[in-house]
């Protein structure tokens, strides 16, 4: 097998094609490095990933005789790297038998410490370190990076250079471009996985800067992950320029909820607002990016024309009720409807719910009667599946490296999931709109209310006793009888099941308004289940109920395992 | 850079002997302290009468100090609400006007608000301000009809500047290193 020695820890590489920084992190090193991303190519640019090298044979390890870019480094059997953490290594493993000759001239580990610290000192030569007004400040790799492997001091005694500020770079981005130094991870990402080549580098040495071409500004929909890209303040998102300082924001890990692509995300939140969403890496879901739909999709849970509380419909106009009230009044309403006619009450479960929400909301109505259906809430289909990157005409070029799908509905496998295990069939929303029913519950969530209006065929008929529960008010809620608010995708635990059947949870970023209900809560109302909603318990409950689910319950898992499936 | 190992000094605690641990040199000690008060001069101001006049490091209200053209020369980097332990400092941060933006300045406080009841005058915030654009003055008599008189926003805070920099008790830096370049260059240097 081949192996690789990092600080004396030997690694097994197998098959792999790595590279040093790859490899260092394997053995638990960490080489810092601006330019270097894995989905990008490699320039080795920002010099800061410089290691020694050597190779071991017979033996005896012959280094090379200087630093060289981790990122551009390949491995083989028998490679020895050295990191500037070298007298960190874990000193219990038997050292090398390292060329006396290089040695002598400098202790292992110091020829890379002092590389970057010459990096570092280069890098900063022209930054104007203004991280008080820099929205990157306290997560700016340029910060740490100085503050672990840096100077303090600076000996730079001339006039820096202050090149202008690009706000027109594009209507949702701005480019500091004092704070640039010039790793160009943007202009790749724009060459490479978005295809658009909007971003280049114009000037050379000192005068180097980020620009975009005249008359084309970096719009595409993948733009924003540039921002994230960016190790240091440079490139600014305008969405959350000023808002908040990032060491007061709550990260969690969140599952997009604009597409059935369903991008793994982190969501940024302080006190109950959302303030960002993230890319977060996650090869199964999606790789490294996220676009911009799912990234500035936030901005219905701070809504003002959110419902905030439940409200019902009396001489024409809706009036809030309490929930104690408005409970038992909407079980016995239910519970009459069903008595006089059980086929004409259906419960819509919108492809926004959670599995877990789904689940539970079905099992009350089927607990009503065997004859109300469930019925799957309205899919938006909005265009065609957008696939990156593009060529210069903007058609799609191959491979594929990342699709915004047309579903825009980050759940539709899961309700569907819940539905066939609890009455066997989906039945679509459009094959009961014609109908004319006694009663239906509406679970929405639809963070675009356009997209739910389009859904509803025109002259659809309201149902007398018709429950809402809603984001935002849409053709349904105007016609309902009660409207409930209704919780966004960041404020509940939950599960969602993208297009590919790939299961994803995700934990609550922001509390819901104070007198929103979760649906999961509202179905334990339903239900009378007493005690806490905990949505880990009622995640196993449905694992063990509905087998697609099963890998989401330890017992079961196993024996699905053992049956050979391999489940959710 | 993060402090290596081997500039920390570890100190120990002093080991007591016999004769200290019966704690009567220390008795002592502060038996002498106590006498030397009923000898010494009798020190009695009459306040409200006579205002005594405070040392220019007394930690009062604050103020929001203005830059040479009379702007606020706060820049928004919620240092000071981040430092404050009683949670008193809110700040709502905008891109700054167009004009300012000729000056460098880029970001700029659009409210600045302090809970002058909830602060507990300790001047972390002057500490930590990386601009020196916030200063605790020595105005200690502060009163109010209503909590709500009691928190302060930008224009009150701006007004004690222009109250305590009239008057001539400017307080005196309390930390004497270097600014960051999000501040303007002091006047001296110009």
């Amino acid at each position: 097998m081949p192996t690789v020695y990092v600080n004396d820890k030997p690694v097994e590489i197998g098959t792999k094609r790595l590279n040093c920084v790859q490899v260092a992190e394997l053995a638990g090193v960490f080489v810092p490095h601006y330019c270097w991303h894995e989905a990008l190519s490699v320039v080795a640019s920002c010099r800061m990933c410089l290691v020694e090298v050597g190779d071991l044979k017979d033996g005896k390890v012959t280094m090379q005789p200087r630093v060289l870019p981790g990122c551009q480094t390949p491995v083989k059997d028998g490679t020895v790297i050295v990191t500037g953490e070298y007298d960190k290594r874990d000193k219990s493993l038997p050292a090398l038998a390292y060329d006396p000759g290089y040695t002598r001239t400098a202790p292992l580990g110091e020829r890379a410490k002092k590389s970057q610290a010459d990096t570092l000192e280069g890098l900063l030569i022209n930054h104007p370190l203004d991280c008080p007004v820099c929205d990157k400040a306290g997560e700016c790799k340029l910060q740490d990076f100085s503050y672990k492997y840096g100077r303090s001091e600076s000996r730079m005694v001339d006039v820096k250079n202050t090149p202008p500020n690009k706000p027109q770079l594009s209507s949702k981005i701005t480019l500091f471009t004092d704070r640039c130094i010039m790793c160009t991870r943007c202009v790749r990402f724009t060459r490479e996985i978005s295809g658009t080549a909007e971003l280049y580098v114009s000037g050379r040495g000192h005068h180097e800067e980020i620009d975009v071409f005249p008359g084309r500004p970096l719009e595409n929909k993948l733009a924003g992950n540039v921002v994230d890209l960016c190790p240091v303040g440079a490139l600014g998102s305008k969405d959350f320029l000023y808002k908040q300082r990032v060491w007061y924001l709550k990260t969690v890990d969140g599952v997009c909820n604009r597409c059935s692509t369903g991008c793994s995300t982190y969501v940024d939140a302080n006190k109950d607002i959302v303030y960002r969403i993230r890319a977060r890496h996650n090869p199964e879901a999606q790789g490294h990016f996220i676009c911009d739909e799912g990234r500035y999709g936030y901005h219905h849970a701070n809504s003002g024309e959110r419902f905030v509380r439940p409200v019902t419909k009396s001489e024409g106009k809706f009036k809030p009720i309490a929930w104690s009230t408005l409970l038992p009044q909407l079980k016995q309403e239910f519970a009459d409807a069903v008595t006089a006619n059980a086929t004409g009450v259906v419960a819509v479960l919108s492809p926004f719910l959670t599995a877990e929400e789904a689940f539970l909301l079905g099992t009350y109505f089927k607990s009503l009667s065997k004859d109300v259906r469930l019925v799957l809430g309205p899919v938006p289909l909005i265009g065609a599946d957008d696939t990156y990157p593009k060529n210069a005409k903007g058609e799609p070029v191959e491979p594929v490296k990342f699709t915004i799908r047309a579903e825009k509905a980050p759940n539709r496998n899961g309700v569907e999931a819940v539905l066939k295990q609890l009455q066997g069939e989906v039945i679509t929303f459009a094959s009961i709109a014609k109908e004319s029913l006694s009663a239906m519950w509406f679970s929405g969530g639809y963070p675009d209310k356009s997209h739910l209006d389009a859904l509803v065929p025109t002259g659809w008929k309201a149902p007398v006793l018709l429950v809402a529960q809603d984001l935002l008010p849409t053709v349904v809620t105007a016609s309902a009888k009660y409207i409930l608010p209704a919780t966004t995708g960041f404020e509940k635990d939950g599960t969602f099941v993208n297009h590919a059947n790939y299961v994803q949870t995700f934990g609550r970023a922001a509390r819901p308004p104070q007198e929103a209900r979760t649906e999961l809560q509202l179905a334990f109302d339903l239900l009378g289940r007493k005690g806490l909603v905990q949505p880990g318990a009622v995640r196993k409950e449905m694992a063990k109920a509905v087998p697609f689910f099963g890998a989401l319950a330890p017992e079961t898992r196993i024996a699905l395992e053992v049956a050979g499936e391999r489940g959710a | 850079m993060p402090i290596a190992e081997s500039e920390v000094t570890w100190v120990e605690e002093a080991k007591l002997g016999l004769w200290e641990q019966l704690y009567i040199p220390a008795l002592i000690d502060g038996l002498k302290t106590t006498l030397s008060h009923m000898v010494s001069r009798k020190v009695t101001e009459q306040y409200p009468e006579q205002e005594p006049t405070m040392p220019l490091n007394y930690r009062g209200v604050h103020r929001l100090n203005r830059d040479a053209n009379g702007r606020v020369k706060c820049v928004a980097c919620y240092m000071c609400a981040t430092a404050c332990p009683a949670h008193c400092i809110d700040i709502v941060a905008a891109p700054a006007p167009a004009e300012w933006q000729k000056d460098g300045r880029e970001k700029y406080p659009e409210t600045f608000v302090i809970d002058e009841l909830r602060c507990i005058y300790c001047g972390m915030c002057e500490e930590a301000c990386p601009v020196d654009a916030i200063e605790l003055t020595t105005l200690y008599d502060l009163t109010g009809f209503s909590r709500e008189q009691m928190v302060f926003d930008k224009e009150k805070l701006l007004s004690v500047f222009d109250t305590t920099t009239q008057a001539g008790t400017d307080p005196v830096r309390t930390q004497a290193g270097k600014l960051s370049v999000a501040s303007e260059s002091p006047p001296e240097q110009k």
